[in-house]
This record gives C-alpha cells, sequence and structure tokens, in this order.
C-alpha cells in the first residue's frame, strides 16, 4: 500500500478538477489559458497530455503540481482544495504528494547523485541515515546504484533523467508529473526512460506526463488532447482497454 | 534534528562556494582587509595609547605636579658675565597651598641640586634631591636596603641619603651599603638605603624620579648648599636663585583633583605675575589621552565600517550573481517543495559561510600585522580580545545583512518562472 493510499483509503480519486480556468491578463485582454477543465484521476493511472503550443498544457501541468493556483474552479490534490491555501502549504503539498520530472534533468550540479535523490527527505527533515537508505533503494529501482557518488555532469543524459525520476520517486509520491521527459534524450535513450515509467505505472503510481510525442504518448493508458485551453479529447489505449478487459 | 539539518545546510553551502574557488576567494578579500585592517588598527591604538596612559598613571592621576620654570626673556641683574636669575617657587608657596587647601593629602616639595657623589675614587653625577619622608609614600619605588628617610632624620638635620640602585652599584661597588659615607659637593652624607628608580626618558611624560638620584632631607639641603646654583657654560657664569624646584601636591580623592589644582593655579598666579612655574596635572592629560582614544577610536570605527560596507556589498553583488546563475536550481529546489524560508535560509548560509570566512582570515591578518609591527618597528601593539569577538559579531552581521536581499531576491522567484529560466 502506497504512503498517499494510506492516507486517503477511501478515495480513489487522486486528483479533481472541476470547472478550472486559468486566465491571464495581457494587456488589456484576458487570456484563457485554461477555459473550463474538469477531470478526474483515478489512482493507478498513467496520463499522457498532448496538444499544439499554446493549448493550454503546460498551464494544466503548472496547476497539477501545485506551482499555480487556478483562477477560478476547483483543483483537489489528494482530497485538499488548494485555492485558498498559502504558499508555504503549496509547498508542502508538492513536498508530500507530487514528484517532478523536467526535459532537461533538472538535477544540481553541486550535488552528488545519492544527494540529489535525498533532496525532497531533506526537505521533509527525514533523518539523513533513513534517507541514505531509501536513495539508494530507490536507485537500484532505476537502475543506477553504481553511480550514487558521481555529478550529475559525469553522467549520461539517459542516466541523469533516471536520477531525476529517482529523485521525484524518493518522496514516494502520490503523482509523479513529467513534462516531456525523453524531450532531450535519443530515441532509444527515451524508449528506455519510458519503459521505467511503464514499470513504475504497472507498480501502482499515478504519472501524469505532458509530451508533443504520439510515440511517445502512447506509452500511456490515457492519451489527453488539449486545444485552446479545453480538453478536446480523451482516448483510453486500446492496449490497456484489452489487457483491463 | 533541526540541527542536523543545519550542518548539512552549511556543508552544502560551503560545497557550492568551493565550485567557484576564485570567486569566493575574491568575494571574501573585502571582508579579509576589512576585518585584518580593523584588529590591527586598533591593536597599534592600543599600544600606543596603553603606553601613553601607563606613563601617565606613573605620574599618579591623584597628583598636581609644579616645576619652577625659568621665565623666558627674564631681564638677568648683575653684569654680563655674572647672571643672576631669580624665580620659581618659594618656600612660602609650600606653606601657603599646605595651609589653603583641606583636599590636599600630602605634599612633596623637592629642592634639585646638580652635584657630583663620590666613594673612594669613584665619581657620579648626581640629581641631588632636597626633599621630605613624603617622597617615598608619593613616589612609592620598592626599598631594596636599608630604609627610607624618616622625621626624624629631617628633625636632627641629620646627613642621611638614599641612593638609586644605579647610584649604589656605581659608587659602592664591593662594599657594604649601609652605612658608607658619599661625599656629594664638599659634603659627607651617610648612607640609609636604597630605592629602586623608575626612569624613562621616552615620550615627553618623565617620572619625577630619576636613576642619577640621591635624596637628603630638604632642610639639610638648604643648610648644606643654600639656594644659589652656579652653573658655568662656555666661559661664562650664570647663577641661578631657587628656592624650590618642584613641589608634588597629592590630593585626597581623584574628585577633588581638578577643583584643587584650579585653586593653586589661582594662588600662584597671584603671587608670580611672571609665571615662573608650570604646572601639570596628570588626571587631565589621562582625560586628555582618553579623548584622544577615543577620538581615534570613532576614526577607526568610521573607517572600518566603510571597509566592512564595500566587502558586505562585494559579497552582496556575487550572491546577486548567483542566484541569477541558479534561478534554475531555485526553481526545482521550490517546485520540489522548498518553502521560501528554506531558500531565504540556504543563500543566507552561504553569505554567512562567505563572510565569516573571510572574517577569520582577516582575524589572522590582523593579529599578524601588530605581530610584525612589534617584531620590525619596535612599536607596543595590543591585540584585545573584544576586538577579535567584535569582528566575529560583524562577519556574521555582514554576511546575514548584505545576504538577507539576494536571498529574498531568490526566494521570492515564482517557481515556475525560474524552471523556465534558461
Amino acid at each position: 500500500m502506497t504512503e498517499a493510499a494510506a492516507q486517503n483509503p477511501d478515495s480513489n480519486h487522486v486528483i479533481e478538477l472541476h470547472e478550472v480556468w486559468k486566465t491571464y491578463r495581457m494587456g488589456s485582454q484576458d487570456v484563457h489559458a485554461l477555459a473550463g477543465v474538469s477531470l478526474t484521476i483515478e489512482r493507478g493511472s498513467f496520463w499522457a497530455i498532448s496538444g499544439a503550443s499554446g493549448s493550454g498544457k503546460s498551464t494544466m501541468l503548472n496547476l497539477l503540481g501545485c506551482l499555480d493556483r487556478p483562477t477560478q474552479g476547483r483543483y483537489a490534490l489528494e482530497g485538499q482544495d488548494i485555492a485558498l491555501t498559502s504558499d508555504d502549504e503549496l509547498s508542502d503539498l508538492r513536498l508530500k504528494h507530487l514528484g517532478f520530472v523536467f526535459q532537461s534533468f533538472n538535477l544540481i550540479p553541486q550535488l552528488t547523485v545519492q544527494e540529489n535523490i535525498e533532496l525532497p527527505l531533506f526537505y521533509q527533515g527525514v533523518d539523513s541515515a533513513i534517507a541514505a537508505k531509501r536513495a539508494q533503494a530507490i536507485a537500484e529501482r532505476v537502475g543506477l546504484s553504481d553511480r550514487l557518488g558521481h555529478r550529475p555532469t559525469e553522467l549520461s543524459g539517459g542516466q541523469q533523467q533516471r536520477v531525476a525520476i529517482a529523485r521525484a520517486l524518493s518522496n514516494n509520491p502520490s503523482v509523479l508529473l513529467a513534462d516531456e521527459p525523453t524531450g532531450n534524450l535519443d530515441t532509444a535513450t527515451g524508449d528506455s526512460i519510458m519503459e521505467l515509467l511503464t514499470e513504475l505505472h504497472e507498480q501502482g503510481k499515478t504519472i501524469m506526463m505532458v509530451t508533443h510525442e504520439p510515440e511517445i504518448a502512447d506509452y500511456a493508458q490515457f492519451q489527453l488532447v488539449m486545444r485552446d485551453g479545453k480538453i478536446e479529447s480523451i482516448t483510453e489505449n486500446p492496449r490497456f482497454a484489452m489487457a483491463g478487459a | 534534528m533541526m540541527s542536523s539539518r543545519f550542518i548539512r545546510n552549511v556543508r552544502l553551502g560551503i560545497k557550492t562556494l568551493l565550485l567557484h574557488k576564485m570567486r569566493s576567494i575574491l568575494t571574501m578579500l573585502g571582508m579579509v582587509f576589512g576585518v585584518g585592517a580593523v584588529i590591527a588598527m586598533l591593536a597599534v591604538g592600543e599600544g600606543a595609547s596603553k603606553q601613553a596612559l601607563d606613563q601617565i598613571r606613573r605620574l599618579g592621576s591623584q597628583n598636581i605636579i609644579i616645576n619652577s620654570q625659568k621665565p623666558i626673556g627674564q631681564a638677568a641683574s648683575g653684569s654680563m658675565q655674572v647672571r643672576m636669575n631669580i624665580y620659581g617657587l618659594l618656600y612660602d608657596d609650600l606653606a601657603r597651598i599646605e595651609q589653603s587647601f583641606s583636599t590636599i593629602e600630602r605634599t612633596v616639595p623637592a629642592k634639585l641640586i646638580r652635584g657630583q657623589g663620590r666613594v673612594g675614587g669613584r665619581t657620579l653625577e648626581l640629581r641631588l634631591v632636597g626633599t621630605t619622608p613624603n617622597w617615598f609614600e608619593l613616589v612609592s619605588r620598592e626599598l631594596l636596603t636599608g630604609r627610607v628617610m624618616t622625621e626624624l632624620d629631617v628633625e636632627s638635620t641629620a646627613s642621611v641619603v638614599v641612593l638609586t640602585e644605579h647610584g649604589a652599584r656605581k659608587l659602592l661597588v664591593g662594599k657594604t651599603t649601609i652605612g658608607s659615607k658619599v661625599l656629594i659637593n664638599q659634603g659627607y652624607f651617610t648612607v640609609i638605603g636604597v630605592i629602586k628608580s623608575e626612569s624613562t626618558q621616552s615620550g615627553t611624560m618623565q617620572t619625577p624620579d630619576q636613576e642619577i638620584d640621591a635624596y637628603i632631607p630638604l632642610n639639610v639641603a638648604i643648610e648644606r648648599f643654600g639656594d644659589l646654583a652656579v652653573t658655568r657654560s662656555s666661559g661664562s657664569r650664570s647663577r641661578e636663585l631657587v628656592e624650590l624646584h618642584q613641589l608634588i601636591v597629592q590630593v585626597d580623592s581623584i574628585e577633588n583633583v581638578e577643583s584643587t589644582a584650579a585653586g593653586i593655579e589661582r594662588m600662584l598666579s597671584m603671587f608670580h605675575p611672571k609665571g615662573d612655574y608650570r604646572m601639570s596635572v596628570p588626571l587631565a592629560l589621562l582625560r586628555q589621552a582618553e579623548a584622544t582614544q577615543r577620538t581615534f577610536n570613532i576614526v577607526l570605527g568610521s573607517i572600518a565600517g566603510i571597509s566592512l560596507l564595500i566587502g558586505g556589498i562585494g559579497i552582496m553583488n556575487i550572491m546577486l550573481a548567483s542566484v541569477t546563475e541558479r534561478t534554475r536550481e531555485i526553481g526545482v529546489r521550490r517546485a520540489i517543495g522548498a518553502r521560501r524560508k528554506q531558500i531565504i535560509g540556504q543563500f543566507l548560509i552561504e553569505t554567512v559561510v562567505l563572510s565569516v570566512t573571510g572574517g577569520f582570515i582577516g582575524i589572522g591578518i590582523g593579529i599578524l600585522i601588530p605581530w610584525l609591527i612589534t617584531m620590525f618597528a619596535d612599536m607596543p601593539t595590543v591585540v584585545t580580545l573584544w576586538s577579535v569577538l567584535l569582528s566575529v559579531v560583524i562577519s556574521i552581521g555582514v554576511g546575514v545583512i548584505f545576504g538577507m536581499y539576494p536571498a529574498m531576491r531568490a526566494a521570492n522567484l515564482d517557481p515556475i518562472v525560474a524552471l523556465r529560466h534558461e
């Protein structure tokens, strides 16, 4: 049983969006980056969000990642409405429930692989001996246990992304948010990263991934296409539908 | 828990700073020289003032010293060859002062006569000091052997002399000290005791005693030698008639020193319109020296403040550049779940590590420089503990004050914008 499930055993809904709007003011004009989005994400699902640039997928990810608040509407993460939370509370939500994987890895260069993986645990105030143990276990899970003492710059792109995934997993988040995780990688390496994410999904992790590549989106269980700040379509991957049936 | 996180933060800060060693070193230089200059300057100032204050204290802060002084441009009576100068403090002055002021603890008159001491074949130029037993209470010096002058010696007009250690060594080598007879200016005196002398010729301040002193009772000095002194110089003789050369007045308490000095000054100026005396009040000198030291400290403090300000601005500048350079890192940390104040903490710690490391190197330099000055320039320096402690506090303060703005800038970055930063 995951930590998140333990906290909220009744709800199978990790994320709930109801009529969410995100409006920016540009000059005298209001721009609706999100225009009434409603969505429910069930625990353990794997979503790919795609759409043209300007479709609102980045705004969607920022919102899901509690980096931003909706202008209107309701967003609940693990049943908690984030509309009225303070900056510190948003930080705590991210720290507790979310893990981020970025296109450009975003590892902290002065830290070793192990220290990068431990970072969320460091902010949680986990005892350093326990954190080290957990970091080692996770590094093993992503296949990097022999690189713990290295600096990020000494690793290949694929290895760096694995470290980033390990870092995102170390706080055992409810949702893993991935923003173009294969965007900076060659096809073969990108595929291996996608296999890792698939593996994590199979182990029960909820994953939300933004991508513009159809073949990457194809790894996901659900494909959500955005257009003009609205959800244009949601399709379930037939592979999973068949597997589920 | 909190402290272990703090230690990890400090370690991380050091690690981050070590990534750019040259930059960190250059950033610290402002602090290094600022703190180093402060400590070194304070040490030199403290050394100089301690020396001056010690000299003044040796004169006694409860004392008022009045010296006879030949008035300038005084018309000499007599022929060109034989000049006669009559000036200085009178025996009456002593009596008047003693009677007029209730605040006076004791007075020490002194008649100073140039003389020559002779024992057997040995001779020594002496400064014969005709004084009272009070001298030995006021100018208290260690008694090496025998005894000092007493009232009994005065009453019986005994031809006794107290020598200094220097005089005894020169005149009485291999002889029994006490009871030896010394021929001084054609008169025999019996040695009754030997005291130490503390003559320092450096600086403007002098102790009342000199190492060539020989102390005899005042009344004996008057009886044997009179008030007339004849000095021969380059063919001409000059004659001086001086009753008392010096009068030291000890006041009963420090608070009364200045008023008593003013009273004596008024009285003397009435009887000595020619101004043939000079008064010095060590306490006033002490006050003056302390005031000078305060001014000096204010000037030093300002210089120190400016150099530390410049050091702090240098650190702030680099930290602002560092925040810009590490915008992405800040975004990542915030996305992971770091609170604003944790970002502030991280950058503040880095700044404080920089400023404190610079401060400590500065303290090292600030201690080394005075040591070198003492070694090579032979100037007294005193590195005070408080200046070192102050430097540590200031170093931390500079780090916190000048680190706050960059840290706030870092913490207030919008994580979304920060993550997108190239």
